[in-house]
C-alpha cells in the first residue's frame, strides 16, 4: 500500500509526535507514505469566501503533485484533513474555482480534483481493515477507558468530509476497539474545542474545553485521543486529564512507540 | 437588496432569504451564548436587507467556524457562511484586521502550535 503523505506545518514543529508515530504505525502495517520534495502549510483553516483562490493555492499543488505521482493522498492532523479534502471539493465540484486556480498555477497537466483524499483514521478502516489492524496489535491497551474526541474539523460539513456520521460518529471508537481499550462515548465529543479563537480570547475557550472535559469525565474518560494539535493544546490547557494522539497509542499498541522515539 | 448584503451572499455562496426561522442553527452552536446576534439573527437581519447591523456584532469575533449551525440547518442557509462572509467583508477593507503582526510575541506560550498562527490569520485578516 503506498500513498502520497501530507505531513503539514505543525507535525514538523510543535505536533512532532502526531508524524513520527504515525510513519511508525504506517511502516508497521506495511503502508509506505512518499512525502513530496515540496509543499506549503495548508493554511490551517479552509477560506470560506467563494471569491477566494489564493488561500487555497498550497492545498492544490500538493493534490495536483499526488495525482502526477498516481498517488491518493493521506494526512493525520484534522486541520490540513480538512483543507485539503475542502479544497479537492471544490477543484471537482466548483468550476469558478477549477479554472481560477488552473489558469493561476499553470500546471502540466490540468488538476480536476481527481485525487482521493484520506485521513490515516480512514486508511486504518478502510484500507487495513480493523480487524486486520487488531491481529497486528502486540501490546493491547487492556483495561483502559479511552473517549475519541473529534472535535468539528474531521466530521464537518459531513457531505464534504464523508469521514464519518457527523452526529454519530464511531470510527474512533472502532480504532479503541481494536487496540484493546474500552470506548467512551460521551456526547460532547464532536463539539468544538474553541479552535483558532483561544490565540485571543482564552476564557471563551476554556468554558468550552471546560465542557467537553466535564462530560468526557463524567462518562468514565480516563484519557482522551484527538487526531488534532490544536484540539490538544486547548484541552489541555485546561486539565490535567491526559490527551493523546490516536497514532501515539497505536503505536503503543503496535509495539513500535519505543523504537519511533 | 443593498449592496453590502448582494456582496455577502456572493462570497458565501449562501442565501439567507431561505431561512425559516427554526432556531436550530442557534440551538446547535456552542458559542451562542456570548454572541450579541445569534446565528439565526444574521439570517434573519441579512434577509431583512439590515446587514449594516452586523458590521460591528461580537459575532464576527466569537463564530469558531465549527460548523454545528451548518450541519443541522435544514434550508441549507449555512449561517456559518453568512457570518465569515460579513467578517471578510470587515477584514478586507484596509486597516480592519482583527489580528496584527506586532501583537503576536505576547500572545504566544512554548506550547501555542504553528496551526494556530495560520489560522487566527487566515480568519482575522486579509
Ligand atoms: S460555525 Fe459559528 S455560528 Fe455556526 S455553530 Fe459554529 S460557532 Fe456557531
Ligand atoms: S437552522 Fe437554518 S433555517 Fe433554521 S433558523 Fe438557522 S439558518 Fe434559519
Amino acid at each position: 500500500m503506498k500513498f502520497s503523505y501530507y505531513p503539514g506545518c505543525t507535525l514538523k514543529n510543535k505536533a512532532k509526535d502526531l508524524d513520527r508515530y504515525a510513519r511508525a504505525c504506517a511502516a508497521a502495517l506495511g503502508i509506505e507514505l512518499i512525502e513530496p520534495d515540496d509543499w506549503q502549510c495548508c493554511g490551517g483553516v479552509y477560506p470560506l469566501g467563494k471569491d477566494e483562490i489564493a488561500p487555497k493555492l498550497a492545498a492544490v499543488r500538493v493534490l495536483a503533485d499526488a495525482a502526477e505521482q498516481g498517488n491518493q493522498l493521506v494526512t493525520v492532523c484534522s486541520a490540513c484533513h480538512h483543507v485539503l479534502k475542502r479544497v479537492n471539493d471544490d477543484m471537482k465540484n466548483d468550476a469558478d474555482t477549477r479554472e481560477r486556480a488552473n489558469r493561476y498555477m499553470d500546471l502540466q497537466r490540468p488538476y480536476t480534483g481527481q485525487t482521493g483524499v484520506l485521513h490515516l483514521l480512514e486508511v486504518l478502516r478502510d484500507r487495513v481493515g480493523f480487524d486486520t489492524l487488531k491481529e497486528k496489535v502486540v501490546n493491547p491497551l487492556t483495561g483502559k477507558k479511552i473517549g475519541a474526541y473529534y472535535g468539528c474539523l474531521l466530521l464537518r460539513p459531513g457531505d464534504v468530509m464523508t469521514l464519518d456520521d457527523p452526529e454519530n460518529p464511531r470510527v474512533m471508537e472502532d480504532l479503541i476497539r481494536a487496540l484493546g481499550a474500552e470506548p467512551v462515548v460521551y456526547p460532547y465529543r464532536n463539539e468544538c474545542c474553541g479552535g483558532y479563537v483561544s490565540l485571543g480570547d482564552k476564557e471563551l475557550t476554556g468554558r468550552m474545553c471546560d465542557r467537553i472535559l466535564e462530560s468526557a469525565v463524567g462518562f468514565g474518560a480516563q484519557m482522551l485521543l484527538t487526531a488534532c494539535p490544536l484540539c490538544m493544546y486547548n484541552l489541555r490547557a485546561h486539565s490535567d486529564l491526559p490527551v493523546y494522539y490516536f497514532t501515539e497509542l497505536l503505536a503503543e499498541a503496535l509495539g513500535v512507540k519505543e523504537a519511533a522515539q | 437588496m443593498s449592496e453590502l448584503t448582494e456582496r455577502i451572499m456572493e462570497i458565501s455562496g449562501a442565501d439567507p432569504r431561505k431561512c425559516m426561522k427554526c432556531g436550530k442553527c442557534t440551538a446547535a452552536c456552542p458559542v451562542a451564548g456570548e454572541m450579541d446576534i445569534k446565528p439565526h439573527q444574521f439570517a434573519s437581519c441579512l434577509a431583512k436587507g439590515q446587514s449594516d447591523l452586523l458590521l460591528s456584532s461580537n459575532t464576527l469575533h466569537k463564530c469558531l467556524s465549527c460548523f454545528a449551525c451548518v450541519e443541522r440547518c435544514p434550508r441549507d442557509v449555512r449561517p456559518g457562511r453568512l457570518i465569515d462572509a460579513v467578517r471578510q467583508c470587515v477584514v478586507r477593507a484596509r486597516g480592519q484586521a482583527f489580528l496584527t503582526p506586532e501583537e503576536i510575541p505576547e500572545l504566544l506560550d512554548d506550547e501555542l502550535p504553528q496551526q494556530l498562527l495560520v489560522s487566527a490569520f487566515r480568519r482575522y485578516r486579509r
